[in-house]
C-alpha cells in the first residue's frame, strides 16, 4: 500500500500566494538533530549570515559545546582562490581529531549552491580519506523552509541505511567498530523486547527526529497491538541506523517528510504507509489503525483509548471550543495542528503553509475534511507558500481568537490585541502521541490562559491607533 | 575556510537594517533567500519592539538563481512604496545577492521612477565589513544622500540654531543600552544648556537631516557608529565633532569639558566645572561609592575586560583608574579599528588582546583566573563554566541585557550603574568563596529532602531511564504522581509503561 494516490477531495481549497514569509532557515535542523543523533558532527558550509542565525537561534544551546560548526566561507572561497576539497579536507581532519564523530553531515546552504561548490562530489572521495561517512545535506534557504532541513538530511540518510538482505549488516569500517566497543554497555536503552505477543508482520520501520520519550511512547503503543518496530529513522546514533530491504514498510510521524519519504520508495524499495500524522489522541488513533490496516491487524481498544484521553483534558478543551485559529505558517505542521484543534471544537478559517505535498499528507488532508464534517464547521483555506503581509490584512478582517505564527509577528500582534503562539515551540516540543495531548493543548491555550487572566485590566491594545500597518 | 562555533558581531546586512530600522518611516527590502529575515525576529523579541520591524525581503529562489531577480526586486521596492508610503526604502545585500552579482543599483533607479519615496541601495559589501561598519557606512550614506538631496532642492538649512546645540549621532535599534543612554544624553545636554538639534538614527524622520548642520557641534557616544557621518559633516560643514565617550566619572568629565572648548570656540563663554565638580562629588554616587571603606576590598582584585571597543576601553578606564582594579587583560573583537583600542587602553591594562575569536578569551580567561570578568554573553557563558562572575558590558547580548528599568551605561546615572554591575559581580565572587570554605548553606539537607524516598515501590530499568529523560525541575514530581498512581492500582513494578499512563491519567 502506498501514498493515497486519489485527488484529493475537491472540497479543501487550495491557494498559492507570493512566498513572502517568515520562517527559519532550514539549517536550523542542525540544532535538534545533533542532539537526537548523539555520535554526529554537523557542518553547515555557509557564511557569517548562516552562522548568526544559528548562534541566534539556538540561544543558549550554543554555549554547551556543540557538536556542530560553520565551516566560514571566505573571500578566496567565493572566488575560487582556494580549493573546496582542501578546505574541507582541514576542517574535517579537524573534527575528527577533537571530536571523532562517528558521521559528519555536510550542511550544504545557499551560497554553496550559488558558487556550485560540489559538496555530493567531494564526499564520498574525503570519506573514503578520511574514514569517516560524510553525509551530504542541501538545506537551503533557496530551496526549502525550516522542517524540511530535517527532511533533507533523513532523505540524505535513507541511503545510508545497511542492506537487510546481507549479514552482518554491511562492512563496517575499524574506526566503527571501535566506536561501537566504546559505546558497549553505555546506555543501551532499547525497551525490553520479549517475542512474545508479538504478531507475524512485515518488518515497519518509522522516520522522523522526535525525542526518545517520543520514541518508547509510540513503540509502546504499537506493542499494545502487537506490532515490532524493525528500526526507526534517525535513531539514537548513526551507527544504529535501521536495517532496510525491499518490502518493508515505511511510515512518517511528521507532515514535513516528504523527500525522506520518497528516498524509502524509490532509493530502498520500501512501501509507505500514508496515514495521518500521530499528533493529537484522533491524530494518533488514525495513524495506528492505518498501520494495523495495512499489516493485517485488528486494532485493540483504540476508541476507548481516545476517549480516555479526550476526557482527561476537557478543561483545556473548553477553553478550545468555539474559539477560531488562524495559522500564518511556518513549519509544515500546520494542517495536522488544524485537523486537531478543530476536533477540538475550534474553527479555522485559514492553514498557511510553507509547501503542500499533497501526496504524503494525502491521509492527512482526507481526515481533516472528515474532522470538518463531523464537526460541522468549514473547511478551511489552505494557502502555500503564503504573502504574510497579506495575512495580516486578513487577520484583522477576521480578528480570529488565536494566531499561531513566527516569532517576527508575535509581539506587534498582541501589542494590536490579537493572541498568538509561537508557533516554534511545536516544533521543539512533543507533541506526537496520546500521552503529549496535554502537553499540546498546554502551548496552545497559553496565550488565552494568561490574556484571560489579564482581560479585567482593559489593556488589550497597546498601540497608538496612529500606528497603522 | 574557518572553522567557527560563534561571532561576536553580525554579518554586514544587520548593521543596515539596524540603521534602517532605527529611523521614522524607512523601510529596508533585503535581497536575500528566505529565512535570512531573523533580524525581525531579534528585534521583535529583544527590543520587545511593538510595531511590525520595517525589513522584508524579496525573496530569492530557484528561479531568480536561474533567471535573475528580473522585475521581482522592481516590484517589490513599488509595491512596499505603496503599501506603506515610506520616505525611505533602502534595498540591502546580503551574503547571497553579493555573490550573484546582480545590478542591485540598476534595480533602484528603476524602482525610483515608480516609488513616491526615496529609494537607496545600501553599499555595503557582505565579504569585507561586518556589522558594525556596515551600520557605520550606512548612517554616513542616508545622511549624505539627505544632505546632497536638500542642496539640490534649495532647502539645506546651515544657518546655526540660536542658542547652542547639539546632533547625537550613532543611537541606534539592537545597540546596548542606547535607548537608555540617549535619556542620558539629553539629560546630561539639558544640564549643561544644550539644546538636543537631532537625535539620529534612533526614532528620527529622514526629514529631519536637512536640518543637521544647524546644529553647533556633533556628539558621538559610541566609537563604533557615527564616526563616518561626523567626519562627513566636519567637512562638508566645518562641523566640530566630540567623540569621548562620556562612560565613567573621568571620562564624562573629559567629554563635558570637550564640549565647553567647542563651544567657547564658537564664542558662548560657558563654565562647565562647577558642574562638573558638583555631579561628580555630590550629585553622582559613583565617586564617593568607590571611594567608602566598602569599596577597599576591591583594591588590586584582577579583571579581564572584552567586549566592542566603546565599552571594552570605558570599562578598562573605570576598573584601573577609577575603581584601582587591576585589569589584567583587555581586549576587543573589533579588530578593523584595533589601533584606537590599544591607544586607549594599553596604560590601564597588562595586556591588550584583539580577537573575534571566543576560545581565544576564554583560553586567556581560564589561565588568568580572575575575580571577575567583563565581558559579552560569551564571557559570561565561559564565567559560568569557571566559576567565575561577569558582568555583562556590551555587545552581543540576549534578551536580558534589554532591560525595562532605565539603565545607562553613559553619564552620571550611568556611572552609578556601573559600580552597582562591578560591585555586584565581586561581591558574588566573594560569597561564592565564603559558601566553599565552609562547604555550602547548611540547611541544604532539610530543603531537597525527597518526599518519596521512601516506597517500596520497585522502578524497573526502562521506568527509571525514562523518568530520568524527565526535565529534573519537574521529575520528583513525575516520580510522586506516577508511584501514587502505581500504588493506587495496586501496582509493584513501575516500568516506562506505568510512567507514562501514569502521564495520561494525571496529566503531569
Amino acid at each position: 500500500m502506498t501514498a493515497t494516490i486519489e485527488p484529493n477531495t475537491p472540497a479543501l481549497q487550495f491557494d498559492c500566494e507570493t512566498g513572502n514569509y517568515h520562517t527559519f532557515c532550514p539549517i536550523s535542523c542542525v540544532a535538534w538533530l545533533y542532539q537526537k543523533i548523539e555520535d554526529s558532527f554537523f557542518l553547515v558550509i555557509g557564511t557569517k549570515t548562516c552562522g548568526y542565525f544559528l548562534q541566534n537561534a539556538m540561544g543558549v544551546m550554543i554555549f554547551a559545546e556543540p557538536r556542530y560548526a560553520m565551516a566560514e566561507l571566505e573571500e578566496g572561497d567565493i572566488s575560487a582562490q582556494l580549493n573546496d576539497y582542501a578546505e574541507l579536507k582541514r576542517l574535517c581532519e579537524d573534527i575528527k581529531r577533537d571530536r571523532n564523530p562517528s558521521v559528519i553531515v555536510w550542511i550544504g546552504t545557499c551560497t554553496t549552491e550559488i558558487i556550485k561548490m560540489d559538496l555530493e562530489g567531494i564526499a564520498p572521495k574525503l570519506e573514503a580519506e578520511i574514514g569517516i561517512p560524510i553525509v551530504v545535506a542541501r538545506a537551503n534557504g533557496l530551496d526549502y523552509a525550516f522542517t524540511q532541513g530535517e527532511d533533507t538530511v533523513l532523505a540524505a540518510m535513507v541511503q545510508r541505511c545497511p542492506d537487510a538482505t546481507q549479514q552482518p549488516p554491511a562492512a563496517v569500517d575499524d574506526r566503527n567498530a571501535i566506536q561501537k566497543l566504546l559505546n558497549f554497555g553505555k546506555k543501551k536503552e532499547e525497551i525490553q523486547e520479549d517475542e512474545a505477543g508479538y504478531v507475524n508482520h512485515q518488518p515497519l520501520v518509522l522516520f522522523g527526529s522526535v525525542p526518545d520519550p517520543i520514541v518508547t511512547q509510540l513503540t509502546l503503543e504499537l506493542k499494545r497491538q502487537g506490532i515490532k518496530l524493525a528500526g526507526w529513522l534517525p535513531a539514537k546514533r548513526y551507527t544504529e541506523l535501521p536495517a532496510l530491504a525491499e518490502g518493508y514498510y515505511a511510515s512518517g510521524v511528521n507532515p514535513f517528510l516528504s523527500r525522506t519519504a520518497t528516498a524509502f520508495m524509490r532509493r530502498r524499495k520500501c512501501k509507505l504507509i500514508g496515514a495521518p500524522f500521530p499528533i493529537g489522541p484522533d491524530g494518533t488513533r488514525a495513524w495506528i489503525e492505518k498501520i494495523c490496516a495495512v499489516l493485517g491487524i485488528e486494532p485493540q481498544g483504540l476508541a476507548e483509548r481516545e476517549a480516555q484521553i479526550w476526557q482527561s483534558v476537557e478543561d483545556y478543551v473548553q477553553l478550545i471550543r468555539g474559539k477560531s485559529i488562524f495559522f500564518m505558517g511556518d513549519n509544515l505542521l500546520e494542517v495536522s495542528m488544524a485537523r486537531f484543534l478543530i476536533r477540538c471544537g475550534a474553527t479555522v478559517p485559514e492553514i498557511g503553509i510553507p509547501y503542500m505535498d499533497k501526496r504524503y499528507q494525502g491521509a492527512e488532508l482526507d481526515l481533516l475534511t472528515k474532522t470538518c464534517q463531523e464537526m460541522g464547521v468549514e473547511l478551511p483555506r489552505i494557502v502555500e507558500k503564503p504573502d504574510n503581509y497579506n495575512q495580516i490584512q486578513r487577520i484583522y478582517n477576521l480578528q480570529p481568537d488565536l494566531v499561531i505564527t513566527g516569532m517576527a509577528h508575535a509581539n506587534p500582534l498582541e501589542a494590536r490585541g490579537i493572541n498568538t503562539k509561537w508557533s516554534v515551540e511545536f516544533t521543539f516540543a512533543q507533541i506526537h502521541g496520546f500521552g503529549s495531548t496535554r502537553d499540546i493543548l498546554e502551548l496552545v491555550t497559553r496565550p488565552l490562559r494568561r490574556n484571560g487572566a489579564l482581560k479585567e485590566l482593559g489593556w488589550d491594545k497597546l498601540v497608538r491607533e496612529t500606528t497603522s500597518v | 575556510m574557518k572553522l567557527a562555533y560563534w561571532m561576536y558581531a553580525g554579518p554586514a546586512h544587520i548593521g543596515t537594517l539596524r540603521i534602517a530600522s532605527s529611523f521614522n518611516k524607512v523601510h529596508a527590502i533585503m535581497h536575500a533567500p528566505l529565512g535570512d529575515d531573523y533580524f525581525n525576529v531579534m528585534r521583535s523579541m529583544l527590543e520587545r519592539e511593538r510595531d511590525y520591524t520595517p525589513v522584508t525581503t524579496s525573496v530569492v529562489d530557484r528561479n531568480v538563481l536561474a533567471q535573475g531577480s528580473q522585475e521581482k526586486v522592481v516590484d517589490n521596492i513599488v509595491r512596499k512604496d505603496r503599501e506603506e508610503a515610506p520616505d525611505l526604502i533602502v534595498l540591502t545585500p546580503t551574503c547571497t545577492s553579493s555573490i550573484l552579482q546582480e545590478d542591485l543599483q540598476n534595480f533602484v533607479a528603476r524602482a525610483q521612477l515608480d516609488a513616491k519615496g526615496d529609494v537607496l541601495f545600501a553599499d555595503v559589501n557582505h565579504y569585507r565589513v561586518n556589522e558594525l561598519q556596515a551600520a557605520d557606512q550606512t548612517l554616513q550614506q542616508i545622511v549624505k544622500f539627505y544632505i546632497e538631496k536638500a542642496r539640490k532642492v534649495g532647502d539645506l538649512q546651515t544657518q546655526k540654531t540660536d542658542r547652542p546645540s547639539v546632533n547625537i549621532l550613532g543611537v541606534t535599534t539592537l545597540g546596548f543600552h542606547n535607548r537608555h543612554d540617549c535619556t542620558e544624553l539629553k539629560r546630561l545636554m539639558a544640564d549643561l544648556g544644550i539644546t538636543v538639534n537631532a537625535v539620529i538614527p534612533d526614532g528620527a524622520s529622514v526629514e529631519e537631516l536637512k536640518q543637521l548642520p544647524r546644529a553647533w557641534f556633533n556628539l558621538v557616544p559610541y566609537r563604533e557608529i557615527g564616526g563616518l557621518t561626523a567626519q562627513y559633516l566636519q567637512t562638508e560643514f566645518q562641523m566640530p565633532l566630540v567623540d569621548i565617550t562620556p562612560m565613567g566619572i573621568v571620562e564624562t568629565a573629559r567629554c563635558i569639558r570637550s564640549i565647553q572648548s567647542v563651544l567657547n570656540s564658537q564664542g558662548e563663554p560657558v563654565d562647565y566645572e562647577g558642574f562638573i565638580d558638583e555631579q561628580t562629588r555630590f550629585a553622582s554616587q559613583a565617586a564617593w561609592f568607590t571611594r567608602s571603606i566598602d569599596c577597599q576590598n576591591l583594591t588590586g582584585k584582577k579583571a579581564v575586560v572584552f567586549g566592542d571597543n566603546t565599552h571594552a576601553a570605558a570599562m578598562t578606564k573605570i576598573l584601573a583608574r577609577e575603581m584601582g582594579i587591576q585589569v589584567v587583560l583587555a581586549g576587543t573583537y573589533c579588530q578593523y579599528d584595533a589601533d584606537w583600542f590599544r591607544d586607549q587602553v594599553s596604560e590601564y591594562c597588562d595586556r591588550v588582546l584583539m580577537t573575534d575569536d571566543h576560545t581565544q578569551v576564554a583560553n586567556a580567561i581560564a589561565e588568568i583566573e580572575p575575580a571577575a570578568i567583563f565581558g559579552t554573553q560569551m564571557e559570561r557563558h565561559v564565567g559560568k563554566r569557571l566559576d567565575i562572575p561577569c558582568g555583562v558590558i556590551a555587545a552581543p547580548v540576549h534578551i536580558q541585557n534589554f532591560p525595562v528599568g532605565y539603565r545607562p551605561y553613559l553619564g552620571y546615572e550611568g556611572a552609578n550603574q556601573v559600580v552597582d554591575l562591578v560591585y555586584n559581580s565581586f561581591t558574588l565572587g566573594m560569597e561564592d568563596h565564603l559558601l566553599e570554605i565552609f562547604g555550602g548553606h547548611d540547611t541544604k539537607e532539610v530543603i531537597t529532602k525527597s518526599v518519596s524516598t521512601d516506597s517500596e515501590l520497585n522502578w524497573s530499568r526502562d521506568g527509571l531511564t525514562e523518568l530520568n529523560r524527565v526535565p529534573g525541575f519537574v521529575r520528583g514530581k513525575v516520580k510522586r504522581n506516577t508511584e501514587k498512581f502505581a500504588r493506587d492500582r495496586g501496582l509493584t513494578q513501575i516500568t516506562a509503561e506505568v510512567l507514562y499512563a501514569a502521564k495520561e491519567a494525571v496529566g503531569a
